[in-house]
């Protein structure tokens, strides 16, 4: 049937290709290469958008395409297909991937026009939109898994842009194998469901689900959250995402805030099967979530540094996409709008950021920033909607999808519904005040400039994104939530909630919000908007210490796998060098006489050979024979 | 089969080559690495032929042939290819000219350069004939004379330490050797023959058969080389030429891996089955030995060597997981390894040929100045962490899925491995290639066009065999089918089939 769906693969080939065409035709393709790389992901979107149109003709049961490329692995029963399905949950990611995808690509031909490594860069760039593509869109574990590691690998390399920063070096392979550990737990997973299911593709595997034991489910359903922790930067695998900033600000915006680090969201997401027949899976991603929400919002209560302080955000706020995950199908579609909603805001945020950074000659110190509203007034404007957008004020996107996330975990019921929602209630207003803070220090107050920075609004091709995400930001819940056209349009995909709750903002729990929305700004006047900002760090209260310290993430890594590895590793490289081969060699210099030796032993050498396979051989004979006889 | 004898030819090429190119008058150099190019190039072509013309539904062993060699003792010179064999002779033929092309002025002055790649083509004769060979006789011969090349192309052309690391793989090989002729002729006496095909399901006693298991096993161990048979490679790697480095561990251990399916498991399927609880257990601590091995490694070509016994545990362990999945995942990680691991090594060689220091301290930077050097070893070293997309990816998942279905836990702490190795890999390029240029490596010239031409097919290959590894895969499966139906094997069924019907 020509849907036209079929031409989804064109999504992913775009920039697949050009990504190789910048990086193998190197600096031949200095000169166009950016615009070709702006070019590709623009063009995805547009089919993006023609396959969304196509989609929303078709009548809900038949948004669901799903075509097989070609046979990848076959050995067996094991057959997998490199296969694309395209339905209502991928084109939202598609939409997103694409659409803020492309803002930043346009973004970064200004951010990047003095780096000599631009076409680099577009490369790069355009090999992360591919694989990412390639993530949501795969229609098995295996072919997602590529992706997953295809978008990993562009965020290594995006990371380390900078390759002779030592910082970015170490923070890209960080960030490369704390994701590593998450993999274990998605491949392992994958194994057992070959195991159990007989196939890695998602749809026979949702349908039988049920009928595997609840145990088995449940470690596929944990070992799926594992990875989804590394990528999405959740707890425990949360510690690479604040050191990967050292990136290039327009990564941070794209990969580290919008698209990468929310495909762990995704998964479960995509998983939802697995995870509704594994009910403590289900739990533990919401524990999980609700836990994340907290941390990262914390640490971005003590963050100095703009990127972190957002960094920190991103890390909480996808906290909260999972806490919606793990409510189950109630929750699925406010994760989704959530997720895109932040998409918008997110990216926004930083790409306010780097303008910033762009003007204060790439300072990230929000303590020598302040005043900044006059002197960049577009860059204040969109960030400033990208915050209120963020802390849910009334009206603008995060009001409406942070609210529904809170409003369904206390719907949960419970314990556990009380809790997690008390914690994402917590959540909230730290958020208000973690924002608020940024924009006090970065916009507000006196000038704490150091000597020689002329701050200047940012040029054209770089505001104009902007101005494009602040609308996202401003619009994107309303259109999401209301009239509940997320769950609608979700529902073919993942399944509907029990019961539609009309988007009401007066009941007490979204009251509540709006409270701890305003009193966490209103805490933050206090600090940092009534009162003026030192440009050093005070010492602050051992809870800042700790935030600041990304509450001993780090620490607790180095003390509990670092150091015990190199010593292991110490010992073993010991151990082979003087055990293993001292022993060999002993034994070596026992047989030929003393040590120097080798020629002596290289001397007599075939003569004792051919007397040694003499000997055996008559021994090997005679003994056979003997048996025998 | 009949015919054009497609074998004997492909193997007398490099053989007629080695022997022409160590004719040649001395300083000839030049005409002896073109001959040798030349040479490589026609066995390649001839491969190629035969690869083309193997039918995978056909006969299990084609291009056969046999003549009486030695008919007192039943020895006969018999050879023919399966989809096992014909990969691992695909491998060689690729890897020959390559090596040749990367090593064209590897060889010291003063040192014999006709010599070293009238060697390497000997080598590739040799090996071309232990893949091929179907009579166990004239295999073990084979095997034992594919280490008079190695040997002299280590002692001759190596580091420092070259005959203490030429004479360690020649006592180890050896000591492998002695062990599998006695189990050779054991074998001979109970079956009174030699050839392959007629020694496949002998009824042995089962004392008898593991004994003569083990003979076979412990040299293919040594060769391979499994945990603990592996502290000669370290020192054989890190001494040898790049060239012989990548010769060493790409092609000639394979005989070892390559023993094991095709010998072990087909001429004593009881006692393989006896034996794979212990197997399985050393391949997965000579993963994780090899891995963290490879972590603490100061010097770069023994890091890559102990990245190898990382990998040959995995080679091991789909073999032995007796599966379909496993198996064929080993064979095809025979083929990556080659092409991953040969990669790391020609470019470790590059770095050396411009630094003239294997420690991996004394680079840093070198992105910087030499971005193509360091893009090649960026994507040699992501398919050693099998990265996914890349070749390794596809037959380290084959081998740990099909562990996996038999074995769980040993699997599970196989894909442990997965991590240390993005570790070794990472740390290795974060040490080296990126950072401040250090001041050895200022003036570090990039790839030149011969380098390029050397290493571009290797990480053509790399990609191309991990988005479509299908047609390699076709070759192997009805080979693994056989042998698994050979050692009475088949694979668990799934708890809760959901497969639907073929091609889901």
């Amino acid at each position: 049937m020509g849907t036209g769906l079929e031409w989804a693969w064109l999504l992913i080939a775009l920039p697949l290709v050009s990504g190789a065409v910048l990086l193998i035709g190197g600096r031949r393709t200095d000169r166009w290469g950016h615009l070709l790389g702006v070019a590709t992901p623009l063009a995805s979107f547009a089919i993006g958008v023609y396959l969304f149109a196509r989609m929303l003709g078709l009548p809900p049961e038949e948004r669901h395409h799903d075509v097989s490329l070609f046979s990848w692995i076959p050995v067996g029963s094991f057959q997998v297909d490199v296969g694309l399905l395209l339905d209502p949950l991928a084109i939202c990611f598609v939409l997103l991937i694409t659409g803020v995808g492309s803002l930043i690509h346009i973004y970064s031909v200004g951010y990047m026009a003095d780096d000599p490594d631009r076409r680099r860069f577009f490369g790069y760039l355009n090999l992360f939109v591919a694989a990412m593509l390639l993530l949501v869109l795969a229609d098995n574990f295996l072919v997602l898994y590529v992706g997953w590691e295809g978008v990993g690998l562009a965020s290594y390399l995006l990371i380390g842009f900078w390759y002779y920063k030592p910082s970015a070096a170490v923070a890209a392979k960080k960030a490369f194998i704390v994701n590593r550990v998450g993999d274990f737990g998605l491949s392992v997973a994958i194994m057992i469901m070959f195991t159990t299911f007989g196939t890695v593709s998602f749809g026979p595997i949702f349908d039988n689900v049920d009928a595997a034991g609840t145990g088995v489910v449940t470690a596929i359903g944990l070992l799926l959250l594992l990875g989804a922790t590394g990528k999405s930067a959740q707890l425990p695998l949360q510690s690479w995402l604040l050191d990967a900033m050292e990136g290039p600000t327009p990564v941070s915006a794209l990969i580290h805030a919008a698209t990468m680090v929310t495909a762990g969201v995704y998964l479960v997401v995509r998983a939802g099967p697995i995870f509704e027949a594994a009910p403590q899976a289900q739990l533990a991603v919401a524990i999980v979530g609700a836990a994340t929400a907290l941390f990262g919002a914390i640490i971005g209560c003590g963050k100095d540094d703009i990127k972190k302080a957002l960094a920190a955000s991103t890390m909480s706020q996808i906290g909260y996409m999972h806490l919606a995950a793990g409510l189950g199908p109630a929750g699925y579609a406010f994760a989704i709008a959530h997720l895109l909603a932040h998409g918008f805001f997110k990216a926004g945020l930083f790409l306010g950021a780097g303008s910033v950074m762009h003007a204060m000659k790439d300072e990230v110190d929000m303590r020598r920033y302040g005043g900044l509203a006059r002197v960049m007034p577009v860059t204040f404007v969109t960030f400033g909607f990208g915050y209120l957008a963020i802390v849910g004020f009334p009206g603008l996107s995060g009001y409406f999808t942070k609210d529904a996330i809170i409003e369904a975990t206390f719907a949960f019921g419970g314990t556990a519904g009380t809790l997690l929602g008390a914690a994402a209630l917590l959540g909230a207003l730290l958020t208000a005040f973690y924002m608020s803070r940024v924009m006090f220090m970065t916009f507000f107050g006196d000038r704490r400039w150091a000597d020689g920075v002329h701050p200047h609004e940012s040029p054209r091709v770089m505001t104009w994104p902007m101005i494009a995400l602040a609308v996202g930001s401003v619009a994107a819940g309303a259109v999401f939530t209301l009239g509940g056209r997320m769950v609608t349009f979700l529902e073919s995909a993942v399944g509907a909630p029990e019961e539609h709750h009309a988007f009401n903002p007066f009941t007490p729990i979204g009251l509540a919000t709006l409270a701890a929305m305003v009193l966490g700004a209103v805490i933050a006047w206090t600090s940092f908007g009534r009162r003026p900002v030192p440009s050093t760090a005070p010492k602050g209260s051992f809870v800042t210490v700790a935030a600041r310290r990304d509450l001993y993430g780090d620490a607790v890594n180095e003390s509990v796998f670092m150091r015990p590895g190199q010593w292991l590793t110490r010992t073993l490289v010991f151990f082979d060098n003087r055990g293993v081969d001292g022993l060999v060699n002993t034994l070596a210099a026992f047989v030929g006489g003393t040590s120097g030796r080798v020629r002596r032993l290289q001397t007599g050498f075939v003569r004792s050979y051919a007397m040694a396979m003499f000997v055996g051989a008559v021994a090997v004979v005679a003994a056979l024979l003997l048996v025998r006889l | 089969m009949g015919g054009f004898p497609w074998l004997t030819v492909l193997g007398a090429v490099p053989l007629a080559g080695s022997v022409g190119v160590g004719l040649l008058p001395r300083g000839r150099d030049l005409l002896a690495k073109r001959t040798a190019l030349l040479v490589s190039l026609v066995a390649l072509a001839l491969a190629l032929a035969v690869a083309i013309q193997f039918r995978p539904g056909g006969p299990r062993f084609q291009f056969t042939e046999n003549y009486p060699w030695i008919p007192q003792f039943g020895i006969g010179y018999s050879l023919g290819v399966d989809g096992i064999a014909l990969v691992l002779i695909g491998l060689s033929a690729i890897l020959v000219p390559v090596v040749i092309l990367a090593s064209w002025n590897e060889v010291e002055s003063g040192r014999s350069v006709k010599a070293f790649f009238s060697m390497l083509l000997m080598l590739e004769a040799m090996m071309i004939g232990v893949f091929a060979a179907t009579d166990v006789f004239f295999f073990f011969v084979l095997f034992e004379a594919s280490l008079v090349p190695m040997y002299f192309i280590i002692g001759s052309y190596g580091g420092p330490q070259r005959s203490y690391a030429a004479v360690k793989f020649l006592l180890y090989s050896l000591l492998g050797g002695l062990l599998m002729l006695v189990a050779v002729i054991g074998l001979y006496v109970l079956a009174g023959t030699f050839e392959f095909t007629r020694l496949t399901g002998l009824d042995i006693a089962a004392g008898t058969e593991r004994w003569l298991f083990l003979g076979f096993f412990i040299a293919f161990a040594i060769k391979a080389p499994l945990w603990p048979f592996h502290t000669w490679l370290p020192d054989a790697a890190a001494q040898a030429p790049a060239g012989g480095a990548v010769l060493l561990v790409g092609v000639l251990d394979k005989a070892g891996t390559y023993g094991m399916i095709r010998y072990c498991l087909e001429l004593f399927p009881n006692a393989s089955r006896y034996f794979t609880p212990a197997i399985i257990a050393l391949s997965v601590v000579g993963i994780l030995y090899g891995a963290l091995l490879a972590v603490g490694q100061a010097d770069m070509k023994r890091l890559i060597a102990y990245t190898s016994l990382s990998h040959f545990g995995f080679i091991g362990l789909g073999i032995f997981a007796m599966t379909s999945q496993g198996q064929s995942g080993a064979t095809l990680y025979m083929v990556n390894h080659g092409f991953a691991t040969g990669a790391l090594f020609l470019i470790a060689g590059f770095l050396m040929a411009r630094n003239r220091s294997r420690l991996i301290d004394d680079y840093g930077g070198v992105q910087r100045v030499a971005p193509l050097l360091a893009g090649t070893f960026l994507v040699a070293g992501l398919s050693g962490l099998s990265l996914p997309g890349l070749n390794s990816f596809v037959s380290e998942f084959l081998v740990l899925v099909g562990t996996y279905t038999r074995y769980p836990v040993p699997a599970v702490l196989g894909t442990l491995g997965v991590i240390l190795a993005a570790l070794y890999i990472l740390w290795l390029y974060q040490r080296t290639m990126t950072g401040p240029v250090s001041e050895r490596v200022q003036n570090m010239q990039d790839l030149r066009p011969r380098e390029l031409w050397a290493i571009g097919p290797l990480v053509a290959l790399i990609i191309a065999l991990g988005l479509y590894p299908k047609p390699v895969l076709d070759v192997i499966n009805p080979a693994v089918q056989h042998t698994m139906q050979q050692v009475q094997v088949s694979d668990p069924p799934p708890e809760v089939p959901a497969a639907q019907g073929e091609g889901s």
